[in-house]
């Protein structure tokens, strides 16, 4: 894969399944957020496929939700939590079929889920850095995305904000979901993920937390 | 009879009030965009630029009418938005710098061009605008453009609004971009050339910006930012020509400072984002 006709990925490899939470690991300018972005369809590939249920992974964007970075969204544009969370039924309505009431009971309850529901009518800067990622999460389930795609999702988050984040990923991967996140902090990849590849340009291994990182994987990884 | 009845009983006065309150109404509708956008500066550039180009259609040929005007206005505001392109690519000059050296020359070579047009004009009429002397097949126009882009913009509110605000996420969505962008440029443009008349070139860029600014002062609802600015443009627009008549001054002008009065005591109080209620 290539960003700017810079190399920023190659031979990547791995194959996983709905229910798991996958960690991206590695340094800066590894290749995390482009590889997130390239499965969410949002940077072009030069080669290889990805797929997703058996066939590539284009046709099957409603499924896939992509969170940004903190830093990549405008917190001042004017829109309230509901009018964030109702964007995640684009992809089902298409630029012209009107909200129905469907669509509104489908926001209802992502809102619910996420506990959103008495913040609803905040701009989304009035919110604290956990109930942000919450409102951009609930868009995803409004969205009924299958594969959620997280850039740095626990970054600036206070520890109770953390923990709330962790369980509602976990519970949302026993739901059959599957959570792809970019992470940088090695302490808590154990705990939070499941499973975790290691990239550094290229894949430095994919597998369970617990048997991957070593000092060995960890240091081909970040001294590559 | 009281001077509200005097001044409706005009038949020029009937024609300026539909005239300015359908442009205000359009222009502070599409202010929403423009605020959304962040780009109240590129529209100031692109609103003097439509000088030269109507000016130099003009010339070729050898008469005014809307759609010239038209036409002219978005070659030139292409050509000066590509050039400041070109120019910051191939040198170290900032796109903002570039922006302002063309768009201020363009102006210039408009102004210049004025006084050796075939057709009869009147420079502070095409500044500051005459909606005083708005004719009915200017209203007709100004109606149509008006509608043409309140329904285009509803029609395609829910693109454009997601390509404003997570441009990545429209395009993997399967939202044409591109699309809406250049969509949003040529609405822009109808914009500005609707409100020549009422407000002129230099003014016109007060009418696409106020209005919904005024509103993101009060509320956080885009579909209120967009529907509040439209009322704001059109009353404000109305308004504005019944003071002009009060108290003897252009029309085009009381339009903009009005609003511009109604934005700083919405600065001042507003009780959601005022800077004394904070």
């Amino acid at each position: 894969m290539k960003y700017r006709n810079i190399s920023a990925l190659q031979d990547i490899s791995f194959n996983t399944s709905c229910g798991n939470r996958v960690a991206l690991i590695g340094p800066n300018g590894a290749g995390k957020s482009t590889l997130l972005k390239a499965i969410a369809g949002l940077v072009p590939k030069t080669s290889g496929t990805i797929r997703w249920r058996g066939t590539q992974i284009k046709k099957w964007f409603s499924e896939f939700a992509y969170l940004p970075q903190r830093e990549e969204i405008d917190w001042d544009f004017p829109i309230t939590v509901r009018g964030l969370v109702e964007m995640g039924r684009y992809p089902q309505l298409g630029m012209w079929k009107r909200f129905r009431t469907k669509d509104a009971k489908a926001v209802d309850k992502a809102l619910k889920t996420l506990e959103l529901t008495e913040l609803q009518n905040r701009q989304i800067k009035q919110l604290s850095g956990g109930q942000q990622q919450r409102a951009f999460i609930a868009r995803a389930i409004a969205q009924e995305a299958h594969v959620l795609l997280l850039d740095e999702p626990f970054t600036g988050l206070d520890k109770p904000s953390s923990e709330t984040l962790s369980n509602l990923l976990s519970q949302l991967a026993l739901e059959g979901r599957l959570i792809i996140a970019s992470h940088h902090d090695l302490a808590t990849v154990e705990a939070l993920f499941n499973q975790a590849l290691l990239i550094n340009k290229g894949s430095h291994g994919f597998g369970p937390p617990s048997e991957l990182l070593n000092e060995k994987s960890i240091a081909a990884t970040f001294n590559h | 009879m009281s001077f509200i009845e005097t001044v409706i009983a005009n038949q020029f006065m009937q024609n300026a009030l539909i005239g300015s309150a359908l442009i205000g109404f359009a222009n502070g509708f599409f202010s929403g965009f423009v605020n959304l956008r962040r780009n109240a500066l590129s529209v100031s550039a692109l609103s003097h630029t439509m000088l030269p180009g109507i000016a130099v259609a003009i010339l070729i040929t050898r008469e005014l009418t809307q759609a010239n005007a038209f036409i002219g206005a978005i070659f030139a505001c292409l050509a000066v938005g590509l050039g400041s392109t070109v120019v910051s690519r191939n040198s170290r000059i900032h796109q903002d710098t570039a922006l302002s050296i063309i768009y201020t020359t363009a102006f210039a070579i408009g102004i210049a061009l004025l006084p050796h047009l075939p057709v009869a004009t009147n420079l502070r009429d095409w500044l500051f605008g005459n909606i005083i002397h708005i004719s009915v097949q200017d209203l007709n126009l100004v109606f149509t453009v008006s509608a043409v882009t309140l329904i285009l913009s509803n029609l395609f509110m829910r693109p454009m609004l997601l390509t404003i605000f997570e441009p990545n996420v429209a395009a993997a969505q399967g939202v044409p971009v591109r699309s809406m962008q250049y969509l949003s440029f040529t609405l822009l443009i109808c914009m500005l050339v609707a409100s020549l008349q009422a407000v002129g070139t230099i003014l016109s860029v007060g009418l696409l910006v106020i209005p919904a600014a005024i509103m993101l002062l009060y509320t956080d609802r885009t579909s209120a930012i967009f529907w509040g600015g439209a009322i704001i443009g059109g009353l404000s627009s109305v308004t504005g020509i019944f003071l002009a008549q009060l108290i003897n001054i252009p029309a085009g002008p009381a339009i903009i400072i009005l609003l511009g009065g109604i934005f700083l005591l919405s600065f001042l109080l507003s009780p959601r984002h005022g800077v004394l209620k904070k």
